[in-house]
């Protein structure tokens, strides 16, 4: 078990920040983030992009910005807990809280900040009609292990890097007794070289390429599995593929995900908060940044950075009811780390 | 130079809402589709990378060409159809005064 005076849900740029303003009151933080790298979409999604309205910086590029809180906030320690999503939250009798995350690693705090972000980064699932019934019976929409699939056939759809570089992968390896790759189109947006040898593996009949053509219906065999798709041409209507896989390689989109169900009042798919303290319906939870909603909520790195400030003031409040504080100026008094 | 130009938006219900959308103020069809409250996310924030602003084009409003990025997300959404677009790389200009476009799924 995990021991620390913050949980901090999101290493993302105010998850980061937190950690600081917390340490300024001697608080220690561990972060949770699903993504295997601090930063959050500012590493996910757009690493290079310049963002302009950071007070201080005329111009920073979102995966310098990351770099630069990391080392702002090194001096307080902060611990990790990266690749893994905070999935559970318990009570203790104590009064503390326990995150469990879905590789089962437990953390125990007082306190627990939400900094989510735009959520959890999952699968995208392709709207087919009890799509959800089949996974883990020959529905996987990430593969874990390629060997799983030896001997197997399957049926790959979507048309970006991951299906091409996986059929690739599944073909040279040898992996797969049979590979049909369905996608929506006749061109790919891939990688050029990859997407040449997906045509040269079509040409020599080491795939099935089925372009302008999506899967719209499973079919299960006896056993419940997977047994066959439905692949719907724009123009040769439908047909039935006989397969015991059915991969779909749509990229990642994020959702809210588990802490929808851990009882705080959500509206518009963020977490309501009280704007004195950032401060959730549950005592001792709180939301900063982009994950949360309160009137007149505005979705900017800097008024995350304010969020958390507020959080970790309340939050030392919550944790030594009985010990004075004031607010200390850095230009004063310098930073003490740990 | 019109300072505002119409634009119509069908919801999933099916139901047309003609706005006003300024030209002067740099946005574009997803924005001024979350400006009226209508149920369009933006999860990216307009970067062409969630596709949870994709409309389909039903009036014969000529757009500019399409980015690869946008064509590039569009590869990886769903509901897809020749006349898809991402709302968040539509510009609000005098030139698509008029446009019609259908929320998709």
């Amino acid at each position: 078990m995990i021991e620390t005076d913050i949980i901090i849900i999101g290493a993302g740029p105010v998850g980061l920040f937190t950690v600081f303003e917390a340490g300024l009151l001697k608080l220690r933080c561990h972060l949770i983030d699903s993504l295997p790298v601090p930063g959050g979409q500012l590493i996910e999604i757009y690493p290079k992009k310049p963002i302009y309205d950071i007070p201080g910086y005329p111009i920073v590029n979102a995966g310098e910005l990351v770099d630069k809180l990391m080392e702002q906030t090194a001096v307080f320690k902060p611990a990790f807990t990266l690749g893994e999503s905070a999935v559970s939250l318990s009570e203790t009798e104590d009064n503390k809280f326990i995150v469990t995350t879905n590789k089962g690693t437990q953390h125990k705090a007082p306190i627990v900040i939400i900094a989510g972000g735009l959520g959890v980064f999952e699968p995208r699932k392709p709207p087919i009609e009890n799509l959800d019934k089949f996974e883990d019976k020959g529905v996987e929409y990430i593969i874990r292990d390629p060997e799983f699939y030896k001997g197997k056939r399957v049926v790959i759809s979507g048309g970006g890097d991951s299906a091409l570089d996986w059929t690739i992968y599944l073909i040279e390896n040898n992996l797969v007794s049979e590979l049909s790759l369905v996608h929506r189109r006749t061109s790919f947006r891939g990688h050029l070289d990859s997407v040449q040898k997906v045509m040269d593996m079509a040409a020599s009949g080491k795939i099935n390429l089925i372009t302008e053509a999506e899967v719209v219906g499973i079919n299960p065999n006896a056993a419940g599995h997977v047994g066959a798709v439905v692949i719907k041409h724009s123009n040769l209507g439908e047909v039935v593929k006989e397969t015991d896989h059915f991969i779909p390689l749509f990229g990642l989109t994020p959702s809210l995900g588990p802490i929808a169900d851990w009882g705080l009042d959500i509206e518009k798919n963020a977490v309501k908060v009280n704007t004195f303290d950032y401060s959730t319906n549950r005592s001792g939870i709180y939301a900063v940044g982009d994950i949360n909603t309160y009137p007149g909520k505005l979705k900017l790195i800097l008024c995350g950075f304010h969020e958390g400030t507020l959080a970790v003031q309340s939050a030392f409040a919550r944790i030594h009811p009985n010990k004075k504080n004031v607010l200390k100026y850095t230009t004063v008094n310098g930073v003490s780390g740990f | 130079m019109k300072d505002t130009i119409k634009v119509t938006i069908i919801d999933r219900e099916g139901v047309a809402h003609e706005l006003d959308a300024p030209t002067d103020m740099n946005m574009n069809i997803m924005e001024i589709c979350k400006s009226y409250e209508l149920p369009v996310e933006g999860t990216c924030g307009g970067m062409a990378l969630c596709a949870s602003c994709q409309v389909y084009l039903e009036s014969d409003t000529d757009l500019p060409e399409q980015s690869d990025s946008e064509l590039a997300m569009l590869d990886q959404a769903f509901h897809v159809k020749e006349n898809s677009r991402l709302g968040c790389q539509i510009r609000i200009t005098e030139g698509i005064d008029g446009i019609v476009l259908r929320l998709a799924p």
